[in-house]
């Protein structure tokens, strides 16, 4: 499903030139679930921001669901990102002054889908990450962490992406609520198959994962398969 | 992304900003409101000074004693101060001149008026009876100056309604009551209507005596002050304006125009000067006004670009959740084209209020048309595309990825 080919990515800052990936490749298939680990300052984000179409790299080729994202427009990248691509981020990114409901059914307005039709999905996604119905309507800023969380997770869900991007989802909330973020994913991926990568800098959050590729420096250091699971889907 | 959420995101983020919102919207009212406002003043100005002149008659045109006064002569008096007029003049342009529907000379002066222990100071007016028709002036109670009165230079008065006032008070009877002018009594016989306009020269604040009363007891000769004529036709009153000029020119021996002992002035002259003046006055409020929109525009712009930087995150946030450019700048650019149309409305209603005010306040005849309205609308909603589309295009080319690092 996803193919990487020797991504690099350098950023100009004045005449300093960081290459921040050094040749990047792997490929993660339909319905795994990956964490991509590595101290801070790794590339790991840059890495997520090229997979979740909101960069190019600057060198190397990108492949989602067999189209090359590599040379896409602003139009055909917002698409992708509308339509395949679900994100999770380390500070939720709400919109704080918005319900809950409207948090998640956002994406929906900007895929152009249908009143009834939306109010349906955020529902039910808000169900499947088991979000209190009496918190629905409540403006996002007056909602606990982990129901930050899941609230976001909802929102990257509701558009029945093929990809869930999840970048330090656990990075601002305990253990013990990041536990239960961390089994909503699991649960997604059993359940519903969904792909999933999980990006992180912790052993015990990337150890949810089936999969864990480690990256240091720009590159690859090691991939590690935990385990081989029979999926239901 | 559909226009009705275009609509529901502009006007929640606005909402979420409400005192924000609301004074900036403030710049974008009170320029609107006085752009409305003044134009309305001037063009009410220009309609109260307009119906003030035709007030005085229709098609009229005054002759003066003295020349207009200019570079060429010096020594000679200003208009109205000289007393070369008089009743054969008039008789003359009756006679002469074609195309005229009347001739009415007369007298004034101002004198010091008492009755009943009470007393004004007002303009007393000799006039014939055909006065009322060229001067366009009739009245409420009573009689005007009969051929009678003027035949035996009756001591009769009609009052103009100011000075009915000032003597006597509201509500009083006052035909037949007597005035003093000038150590002789008067009867009076008639009140005039009510003209409005107010001020020094008002036919509301003047005495109506016959004209051979006023020559034989108030100044003692047989010049005439001034000779209105009504022309028949408004077309006609530029001809008539120099048939008058040559007749009298021929009566006073003058062969020389450039030295005329009189000035003939036409109205639709006057109208077209005072138009002119008052027309100055509404582009010179307007322009003023204009500026105070401007300004608010510019308020505007300053605060949706201070709004870009500050939802920087949030900008960040629709793109990766999949909104396009133009999602993003068609929001901003309606958040701005939304501040200045609802100011822009308030903008309306504000103008109003102030050509209401001016209408009770100061008596101008101040009205909103369609056309400024239409005219503020449309202005306002510019000033937010022009003023909202910079900002909006710097919202939409944000990179998703600095506004999401953005703190
Ligand atoms: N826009 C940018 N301009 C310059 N340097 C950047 C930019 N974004 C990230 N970097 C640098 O790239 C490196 C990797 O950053 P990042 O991908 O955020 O790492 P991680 O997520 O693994 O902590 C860091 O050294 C960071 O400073
Ligand atoms: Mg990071």
């Amino acid at each position: 499903m996803i193919e990487l080919k020797n991504i690099t990515k350098t950023y100009q800052m004045g005449d300093v030139e960081t290459e921040v990936l050094k040749g990047i490749s792997f490929t993660i298939q339909k319905g795994e679930f990956v964490a991509i680990m590595g101290p801070s300052g790794s590339g790991k984000s840059t890495l997520m921001h090229i997979i979740g179409a909101l960069d190019t790299p600057t060198s190397g080729t990108y492949t989602l669901d067999k189209k090359d994202i590599s040379a896409m427009t602003d139009d055909e990248l917002a698409n992708i990102r509308a339509n395949t691509i679900g994100f999770v981020f380390q500070a939720f990114n709400l919109l704080p002054r918005a319900t809950v409901l409207r948090n998640v059914l956002l994406p929906l307005v900007y895929a152009e889908m249908g009143d009834a039709e939306r109010i349906h999905r955020a529902e039910q996604a808000l169900r499947a990450v088991a979000m209190p119905e009496d918190r629905w309507l409540h403006h996002s800023n007056e909602i606990s962490g982990g129901q930050k969380q899941r609230v976001a997770i909802a929102r990257a869900l509701v558009n029945n992406p093929k990809l869930i991007l999840a970048d330090e989802p656990t990075g601002n909330l305990d253990t013990k609520t990041g536990e239960i973020v961390l089994a909503t994913f699991r649960e997604l991926n059993e359940e519903s198959g969904h792909t999933i990568i999980l990006i992180t800098h912790e052993r015990d959050v990337a150890e949810h994962a089936d999969r864990i590729i480690h990256i240091r420096d720009g590159s690859i250091e090691k991939d590690d398969v935990l385990r081989t699971r029979h999926k239901k889907h | 992304m559909k226009w009705q959420d275009i609509v529901k995101e502009s006007v929640g983020a606005l909402a979420v900003n409400k005192t924000r919102s609301l004074l900036t919207m403030l710049g974008i009212v009170i320029g609107i409101g006085s752009v409305i406002g003044m134009v309305a003043l001037g063009q009410g100005a220009q309609n109260t000074i307009q119906a003030n002149i035709q007030s005085i008659g229709s098609n009229l045109l005054i002759v003066r004693p003295g020349s207009q006064q200019g570079p060429g002569n010096p020594l000679r008096g200003g208009v109205g101060s000289a007393t070369t007029l008089t009743l054969d003049d008039a008789e003359a342009i009756e006679e002469q001149v074609q195309g005229i529907s009347g001739v009415a000379p007369e007298v004034s002066s101002r004198q010091q008026v008492t009755a009943r222990g009470t007393n004004t100071n007002t303009s007393i007016t000799g006039v014939t009876e055909i006065y009322s028709a060229v001067r366009n002036i009739a009245v409420t109670e009573g009689v005007f100056i009969s051929s009678q009165h003027l035949s035996r230079a009756a001591k009769v008065a009609i009052l103009g309604p100011t000075v009915r006032t000032d003597l006597f008070g509201e509500g009083v009877d006052v035909l037949g009551q007597k005035v003093r002018i000038n150590k002789t009594d008067y009867t009076i016989i008639g009140v005039t209507v009510a003209k409005g306009g107010g001020g020094f020269g008002s036919s509301d604040d003047a005495i109506y005596i016959p004209l051979t009363t006023a020559q034989r007891y108030l100044t003692g000769n047989d010049k005439v002050s001034v000779i209105n004529v009504a022309a028949a036709e408004a077309g006609s009153m530029t001809t008539i304006q120099a048939d008058i000029t040559t007749v009298l020119l021929d009566t006073h021996h003058i062969n020389d125009p450039a030295s005329a002992d009189f000035s003939v002035f036409n109205q639709a002259d006057i109208v077209a000067t005072a138009s002119s003046i008052t027309q100055t006055f509404t582009i010179l409020l307007g322009a003023v006004a204009g500026i105070s929109l401007l300004v608010g525009g510019i308020g505007i712009m300053n605060m949706m670009l201070t709004s870009v930087t500050e939802r920087t995150r949030e900008i960040g946030l629709r793109k990766a959740i999949g909104a396009k450019n133009k999602d993003i700048s068609r929001q901003f650019l309606l958040e701005a084209v939304l501040l200045t149309l609802v100011g822009g409305i308030l903008g309306i209603l504000l103008g109003w209020s102030i050509a209401l005010i001016a209408n009770k306040l100061a008596n101008i005849a101040a009205s909103v048309s369609l056309f400024s309205i239409m005219l503020a609308v449309s202005v306002s909603t510019i000033i937010g595309i022009v003023f909202g589309y910079y900002p909006a295009r710097k919202a939409a080319h944000l990179n998703p990825i600095d506004a999401l690092r953005y703190e």
